[in-house]
């Protein structure tokens, strides 16, 4: 079973994240990181590609300037290979855009399954799967909180508001999977010397045939008009724990007419 | 000035609309003339009269979906009226497990973008405007859609729950229009076999007075237990931060932030929790903000109302005590 999973290398989220003034686009420069919500994806393609038999785990990946750092931690966890799009036309690209780039990337490996995260940790749009879905003509099941494939067939316990739905798809399919589905496992250091030589095939947009517009200032059909700062929320009294703090809870619980 | 037609994805559970419903239908009716509801379901008819009374003065109906997931219905439905000449200014779904299918699909069916995380929408010369925060609700951004073609109506928008608060308007029933979704072939090929309840004895986390969250802090998963006990004392519901949800300890649907759930309670109670901005974003809203972390340093302590520099292993089995003397 031959299984694509959407990565996304974003800055580290430990440090703060800045808007570029001029274009309002996020600052994206410096290393990139794996994002902590694809490597659920990573693992449970892994697990399920093991699980079928074999057949390869392929990363698809857009990202600027060439970077790979964050497929190669996915690589070293035990993916075949990559797929990265990098191409100044496409920065700013717009959660649409992005689909239509991976998608036609996603096309080329003909994957039975594509699976990604619900949604990445620095943009959080949480469209971009189900755009990809669309634009391939695959059906989709997104927020997975377990998954088994069999008989030609996926089968997902996909979150609800009220608990969750037991749902079945015919391959080939897009799957979203939900953060602690599986527990990612850590790269070993053979893992880590293996990922060095894994093929990781660099493109353009026009490599791929897709032209999202990019290029121009706005050119992805949405922009910024305005960017101010928060109300920030003042901080209150801070007290230091000496055994009675528990007490000064209650008191405010109280005063707030709540117990 | 206000835009004319606006679409609102209305979502409902046992026949009664979604909190997220209300919200949108109350917006959509201060930024357009004419709010449309687009709903499904056996049953849409017996709760119609609630999204008019929200502001819809129509409600498209796509009936029962035979066990289909609503996102590709919804989307092949929606752009067969669009495409028919029946296009409304902006269309506004929840950012909801279906919400945020429907917009996807139907995104990047009719190719328009999409503008998400939404926590406020308005009206600027004639073009509906959104609001988003962004780093964890240190900064507002207004976007709005540009270009020739992204431009054009319909404008999409996903919209946070606890956006807006739910006001009824008044409105009358509305016309119940039948709409058939036609055919989206091999895309609508996931059938739910089942659905589970899951059972829930106290109130629901983005609904609930009270919120107890517990985080890293507590050091293993069986510490959640603690979180729980002081959440039932309190007629409040638990929820977490991501790094325990990530870690396993507690499922994804006790999550609260950027990934999970958004609350605005009238007291947060954040115990061994620092505050990264995934989980701020969820939880800034709050009315009351009690924290309880030994890192006198810890970013939660900067939003907090009542802050409490110490053990929660400590403090939060006293606060238990306490209050069931008083019980």
């Amino acid at each position: 079973m031959n299984v694509v999973v959407c990565v996304k290398q974003i800055p580290d989220p430990a440090t703060p994240g800045k808007l570029d003034p001029a274009s309002h686009t996020l600052v994206r420069e410096g290393k990139l990181i794996l994002d902590d919500s694809d490597a659920y994806g990573v693992e449970m393609a892994l697990q399920l590609a093991d699980k079928a038999g074999g057949g390869e785990v392929t990363l698809v990946s857009m990202a600027p300037n060439d970077e790979v750092s964050g497929l190669r931690t996915a690589l070293a966890m035990g993916a075949d290979k990559a797929i990265l799009i990098s191409d100044d036309t496409l920065k700013g690209a717009d959660a649409l855009a992005t689909a239509k780039v991976l998608a036609a990337a996603i096309r080329r490996a003909q994957p039975d399954l594509v699976i990604a995260a619900t949604e990445s940790t620095d943009g959080y749009t949480g469209t971009t799967p189900v755009q990809i879905a669309e634009l391939l003509g695959l059906p989709s099941v997104t927020f997975a909180k377990h998954v088994e494939v069999g008989d030609g067939k996926v089968r997902v316990q996909r979150q609800t508001e009220a608990g969750y739905d037991e749902v079945e798809c015919p391959l080939p399919v897009l799957v979203t999977v939900t953060a602690g589905v599986v527990e990612p496992r850590y790269p070993s250091f053979k893992g880590i010397m293996a990922a060095k030589g894994k093929p990781v095939d660099q493109l353009k947009a026009a490599d791929l045939g897709v032209d999202v517009g990019g290029g121009e200032p706005r050119a992805f059909g949405q922009e910024i008009t305005e960017v101010a700062e928060a109300e920030e929320r003042q901080a209150g009294e801070i007290i230091e724990d000496e055994g009675d703090a528990h007490e000064r809870i209650v008191a405010f619980l109280e005063q707030l007419k709540v117990i | 000035m206000a835009i004319n037609k606006v679409w609102v994805l209305a979502e409902a559970f046992e026949g009664k609309p979604l909190s997220i419903t209300q919200e949108l239908l109350t917006k959509a009716r201060e930024l357009g003339s004419e709010v449309s509801a687009w709903a499904w379901g056996d049953d849409v008819a017996s709760y119609a009269g609630e999204l008019g009374s929200y502001g819809a003065t129509k409600v498209y109906s796509l009936g029962d979906l035979g066990g289909a997931l609503p996102g590709v219905p919804l989307a092949a439905a929606m752009a067969a009226q669009i495409e028919g000449g029946n296009a409304p200014d902006a269309i506004v779904f929840g950012t909801t497990y279906d919400g945020r299918d429907a917009a996807g699909r139907l995104s990047a069916k009719i190719d328009r973008g999409v503008l998400s995380n939404v926590v406020d929408l308005s009206v600027e010369d004639g073009s509906p405007i959104a609001h988003h925060t962004v780093f964890g609700g240190a900064q507002v951004v207004k976007s709005r859609f540009s270009g020739s073609g992204q431009g054009q109506p319909p404008n999409i928008f996903v919209v946070r729950p606890k956006s807006f608060a739910a006001e009824p308007g008044g409105g009358g029933a509305p016309e119940v229009v039948e709409v058939e979704s036609p055919d989206p072939g091999a895309t609508n090929a996931a059938r739910i076999l089942q659905r589970h309840v899951e059972e829930r004895t106290g109130p629901k986390l983005d609904e609930a007075a009270i919120v107890v969250s517990g985080g890293r802090g507590l050091g293993e998963a069986s510490k959640y237990e603690m979180i729980e006990e002081l959440a039932k004392l309190l007629r409040a519901a638990p929820g977490a931060s991501r790094a325990i949800v990530d870690a396993g300890w507690v499922p994804y649907s006790h999550q609260v932030g950027q990934t999970g759930k958004t609350v605005k309670p009238t007291v947060y109670i954040a115990c061994g929790i620092s505050g990264a901005t995934q989980h701020m974003v969820g939880m800034k809203g709050s009315k009351n903000i009690v924290a309880i972390n030994k890192d006198r340093e810890a970013p939660i302590f900067s939003i907090a109302d009542l802050g409490v520099v110490g053990d929660v292993h400590k403090v939060v089995p006293r606060l238990i005590e306490a209050l069931r003397a008083r019980s």
